[in-house]
């Protein structure tokens, strides 16, 4: 078997779990970019996102349920800036980050108490969760759609944010908070705008993923999450480009990693396994220490100095 | 006038804690594992490692302003050093079931053989402080590449090193050192800690965590109230000042960060002591954020606030609450609504309120002599709240 | 507005306290004879259900635990020495995590339990262990499979066969109606039930034809895992993980065309597996402690009594098929029972001398403990997934030897 035939497999679910991690990071990016807030609750919204879907399934169908779960799921992520994040506006930065983790704490446990800590099957949505052959290969539809979807959003959103009055408003707010504020953009709404459009992107991104990985556990979104930013800060934190391409690059290496043990065998590396597959998670976290270290602002970050 | 009064001070809080202990060692024989209050030694045992924990986070994130999320990973270390050197050489070939153990040294066996029961004692010690030494050089290396780095994304590198860590001591190919990824026990745990008086029989179960507790949390007060304390404090502040004073940032930073994991290794290792079992896989970044969240309730930047806020957490979670998750509370019958996971929502929101609109804690920066002296500015308190 | 917060708080914490004054602090769930107890003036024994309720094994130990409630609306009371006594059972929930389990096994000893029946699960048994022998507080394990669980605890006893046998079993029924030549063995890193049967199996069935791979806790995709079997050229898929891992892994395996009969032990006979199997084309087998229609009345008994309670139904997952843990808990219940009687005691300790010479006639065969507390145990049924239909078939009773 050539080293391509045995390699193919991995780099494709390696790109479509990219594709969903890229659809949270995006939120991450933003907020950090804004807020200058590692949101932790990201990928826990992400997850209650998907458990809310299994509920709806329950009781509405599909085609209703679907768009029901997105606009919850937003009303959600705006809740949330507004409830936990909005009165530590003026709270050193730590304390805004404890705030996010205990919001992420208490969507967990919520998660635990409403599901009584069993997993959820995710309902199969016609269509995309269909079976179909690439390249010789059996997989499912999604696998296919997600990578193609994600670069689809990605540009509707970079055209938001460059040619659209919030688009340039949140730009301003990047750059500089207070000036910005002066310049009579309404920081509130600007910050609301981009915990939708995150929360919008992490709804989309939990019907993907939760198709292809289809359990839902209260624990669910912490690892996606934990991903998805280290994608971003790979990336360039604040740079929508750079997280979904730090995505990708997370998402191939995480799936060839768990498939290196098999690769090297079958091409006559090694002889016996070793375990690399244990690696899966860590190694995103050596990716991002590799970066910090030698180049902290990330791939396609902007150089920043720090005011005294 | 002050010195003398801090001496007589020094010498209140040594008379108070030793009262404690003697309270907890009688404690310690009056309840039996049957009795329903034995949740208070278990919450007891439980709090002491959580207090130790969360003030070693307090010394880091609350004194010297590093916000760092690693502290599972040093427990982790600190809980394996422990389990992997006491084990008893008789156990050790049914615990590395599926390995062959590559390390055969059991601390408190080999000084057992030659001084006896003291000798027990002196290999537990000799384990837990090793465990911390573990942590520290651990922290060490972690530190050079990290502490360069600005507060979030020093808290994002230290949370990913402890994950590293969590996946290399579950890897296969150190198993005969880490047993894998399956759980470390029959090591010298607090049940087995006995002492024997000819007939007579004490269990000091609860005593040895409390014990190492009080003793690492005293020698943080010492640091904290040293010139390494107020210029870990000054860091905290304000960094560029602090350096403009002459503080050498890279070396206190360092210093604190170390500090801190060595004791967070301690902790590691009186969890394995008190759960009677050591096993990678709990010692997740879930662990940290309770933590942090300790840290929180009691007050970032006070001790004994720190200690509380661990205690409160662990009676609550443990024992308090406990009725929350089993239908029936306060007398109250609901078992629709209090099933299983209801205690922890019951929680996560009293900590949101208390990170919401009680930013301070229980204690703020205040330490508990504090509260037994006269409030001078009452109205300055006020506006600082 | 804070004042009035802080009021509250304070109340809350007030509250909180004189609950744990007046109040039993431990679990006591209401199971459906509490209201019984109410009126009739016996006194109560206590058995300690120590199952895990919620994480990754949650469905199955409430399985396990369905058998036991079932027994104990069927036999309510026990006479010992003479008394009648009312059987209560008191949950504590493990959580599925062996760092969860002391705590919980200490508020079932705290609640003067007699005697515990559990885990669901080797790694939270294995963890408890400790805390049960330092009270001196007798265990039935009742589908713990480990032989860690008995081996290192004197106060362990069980009722299911071993990991030992059970991995035999499973790998010379590969060897031989399979046909396999290369096994690719999965388990859950961690995991002593799945790592122990897996070891166990490699064991039996020669390491160099063996492919061995652990997943991390909180994994989601067994797509990987699947490939890499397809890639190393396996002919059987062993993996004994938990139920909730299992269904992925069948749906993954339908959807990228596994290729080879997946093969696992015990925790798979649920009807979990079932619905995750029918209508797919993969080929599913497993060795387990019970045959439904071995005992029809029993069948019939059980099937009624939880479709007639929707907490039943809903725990086991909404339909009626048995699943073997069920009939396990509800041996385990008997167990329990004859043991007190034997006792003719409520004392942990006396219920601890007789347990090694117990003998009982269950519905899953006869029941006696070996020297290390382990059951007598020497065959097992092996049963395939009929994927049209969604029921078990079947297959052959099998014995090492």
């Amino acid at each position: 078997m050539s080293l391509a035939r045995t390699v193919l497999p991995y780099v494709i679910s390696g790109i479509s779990v990219g594709g969903q991690y890229a659809l949270i990071a995006i939120g991450y990016t933003m907020v950090y970019g804004i807020l200058r807030l590692i949101n932790f609750a990201h990928g826990d919204v992400f997850m209650v996102a998907g458990l809310m879907m299994v509920y709806l399934v329950a009781s509405v169908p599909l085609v209703l349920a679907i768009p029901l779960m997105i606009a919850l799921t937003v009303l959600l992520g705006f809740a949330i800036e507004r409830v936990a994040y909005k009165p530590l506006r003026t709270a050193p930065r730590m304390s805004v980050m404890i705030s996010a983790i205990g919001v992420s704490y208490l969507l967990q446990n919520l998660a635990l108490y409403i599901t009584g800590g069993l997993n959820k099957n995710y309902p199969a949505i016609p269509w995309i969760s269909d079976r179909i052959t690439v390249f010789g290969m059996e997989t499912t539809r999604v696998t296919v759609i997600t990578p193609f979807l994600t670069i689809f959003l990605v540009a509707v959103l970079v055209w938001l944010i460059n040619h659209t009055k919030i688009g340039m408003a949140m730009r301003a707010v990047s750059v500089d908070f207070e000036t910005s504020q002066l310049m009579g953009i309404k920081i509130n709404s600007v910050i609301s705008a981009t915990f939708i459009i995150g929360t919008f992107l992490a709804a989309v991104g939990s019907v993907l993923y939760f198709t292809n990985y289809p359990g839902v556990v209260p624990t669910s979104g912490a690892m996606p999450g934990l991903k998805a930013f280290v994608a971003a800060v790979f990336g360039g934190i604040g740079s929508i480009p750079g997280a979904v391409i730090g995505a990708f690059i997370i998402g191939i290496c995480e799936s060839i990693i768990k498939g290196l043990d098999t690769i090297l065998i079958v091409n006559g590396a090694i002889t016996e396994q070793i375990g690399l597959a244990t690696f899966s998670d860590a190694f995103t976290f050596v990716l991002l220490i590799v970066i910090l270290v030698f180049k902290p602002t990330g791939l396609f970050g902007e150089k920043t100095t720090d005011k005294v | 006038m002050t010195e003398t009064k801090s001496r007589r001070a020094s010498w209140l809080a040594l008379l108070l804690i030793l009262l404690f202990w003697a309270a907890v060692i009688l404690l310690d024989q009056i309840i039996k594992p049957t009795d329903k209050l034995y949740m208070l030694l278990t919450v007891l045992q439980k709090g002491s490692v959580y207090a130790l924990a969360a003030v070693s986070m307090n010394l880091l994130n609350g004194y010297t302003g590093l916000f760092s999320l690693g502290h599972a990973g040093f427990m982790l270390v600190g809980a394996y050093t422990y389990a992997i050197f006491t084990i008893p050489s008789t156990a050790r070939d049914t615990v590395y079931q599926y390995y062959n153990a590559a390390i055969r040294v059991s601390f408190p066996e080999i000084f057992s053989g030659a001084l006896g029961g003291f000798g027990t004692v002196l290999g537990v010690a000799l384990a837990v402080i090793l465990a911390g030494l573990m942590a520290a050089i651990l922290a060490y290396l972690i530190g050079l590449p990290v502490l360069r780095l600005k507060s979030d994304y020093l808290a994002i590198a230290t949370l990913g090193f402890a994950e590293i860590v969590r996946a290399v001591f579950q890897w296969s190919k150190l198993g005969p050192i880490t047993n894998g990824s399956n759980l470390l026990k029959s090591f010298a745990r607090t049940s087995t800690f006995k002492l024997s008086i000819g007939e007579m029989s004490i269990s000091l179960s609860t005593f040895v965590p409390v014990l190492i507790a009080t003793l690492s949390i005293t020698v943080i007060v010492l640091i904290v109230n040293s010139t390494y304390g107020r210029a870990f404090k000054a860091i905290r502040d304000d960094e560029v000042a602090a350096e403009a004073m002459g503080i050498n940032l890279a070396r206190h930073k360092m210093l604190s960060f170390v500090t801190s994991s060595f004791f967070a290794g301690v902790a590691g290792a009186t969890m394995a002591m008190v759960l009677s079992i050591a096993q990678a896989n709990n010692f997740k970044s879930a662990m940290t954020y309770e933590i942090l969240l300790m840290v929180v309730l009691g007050g970032i930047g006070s001790i004994s606030g720190s200690v509380m806020g661990s205690m409160l957490f662990v009676a609550a979670s443990e024992w308090w609450l406990r009725g929350l998750d089993s239908g029936r509370f306060l007398g109250i019958n609901a078992p629709g609504v209090f099933r299983n996971g209801f205690r922890l929502v019951v929680f996560s929101v009293v900590i949101m309120i208390v990170v919401l609109f009680f930013r301070k804690g229980i204690m703020g920066e205040r330490e508990l002599p504090d509260l037994f002296r006269k409030r001078k500015k009452p109205a300055v308190k006020e506006a600082t709240e | 507005m804070k004042k009035i917060l802080a009021l509250a708080m304070a109340l809350i914490m007030l509250f909180a306290l004189c609950a744990c004054g007046s109040q039993p602090a431990a679990s006591s769930a209401p199971a459906a004879n509490s209201s019984d107890n109410e009126a009739s003036a016996n006194p109560v024994v206590k058995i300690g259900v120590f199952e895990p309720q919620s994480g990754d094994n949650g469905a199955g130990g409430k399985q396990e635990v369905l058998g036991m409630q079932y027994a104990n609306q069927l036999t309510p009371t026990v006479e010992i020495a003479g008394q009648v006594y009312d059987v209560e059972l008191v949950y504590a929930d493990n959580a599925s995590s062996n760092d969860k389990a002391p705590t919980a096994a200490q508020t079932l000893i705290s609640n003067g339990v007699s005697l515990v029946l559990g885990s669901y699960g080797s790694g939270v048994s294995i963890a408890a262990g400790d805390t049960f022998s330092a009270a001196g507080v007798p265990a039935i394990g009742v589908t713990c499979t480990n032989p860690q669980v008995t081996s290192d605890c004197d106060v362990y006893f069980r009722i299911c066969f071993l990991d030992p046998f059970q991995g035999t079993v499973l790998a010379n029924y590969a060897k031989s109606e399979l046909k396999a030549t290369k096994a690719y063995c999965l388990a859950k890193q961690g995991d002593d039930y799945s790592g122990g049967l897996c070891n166990y199996f490699i064991e039996a069935f020669g390491k160099e034809n063996c492919v061995y791979e652990q997943f991390p806790e909180g994994t989601s995709d067994y797509s990987t895992y699947i490939t890499n079997a397809q890639n190393q050229g396996c002919d059987v898929f062993f993996s004994p993980v938990s139920t909730e891992a299992a269904a992925q892994i069948i749906a993954k395996a339908d959807t990228q065309a596994l290729g080879m009969p997946i093969l696992a032990g015990d925790t798979w006979d649920s009807n979990v597996i079932l619905n995750a199997a029918k209508g797919t084309d993969v080929q599913v087998c497993v060795t387990t402690f019970y045959q439904e229609g071995a005992d029809a009345n029993f069948d019939a008994g059980i099937k009624a009594w939880i479709n007639g309670d929707a907490t039943a139904l809903a725990n086991n997952g909404g339909n009626d098929e048995l699943a073997a843990v069920t009939v396990m808990g509800f041996d385990a219940y008997y167990v329990a029972l004859e043991a007190l009687k034997a006792a003719g005691s409520t004392d942990p300790a006396e219920v601890l001398k007789v347990l090694p010479s117990l003998n009982y006639e269950g519905v899953t065969g006869a029941i006696a403990f070996d020297e290390i507390g382990d059951a007598l145990r020497d065959s097992a049924f092996v049963k395939e997934c009929n994927t049209e239909t969604g029921v078990w078939d079947f297959v052959t009773v099998a014995k090492v030897g």
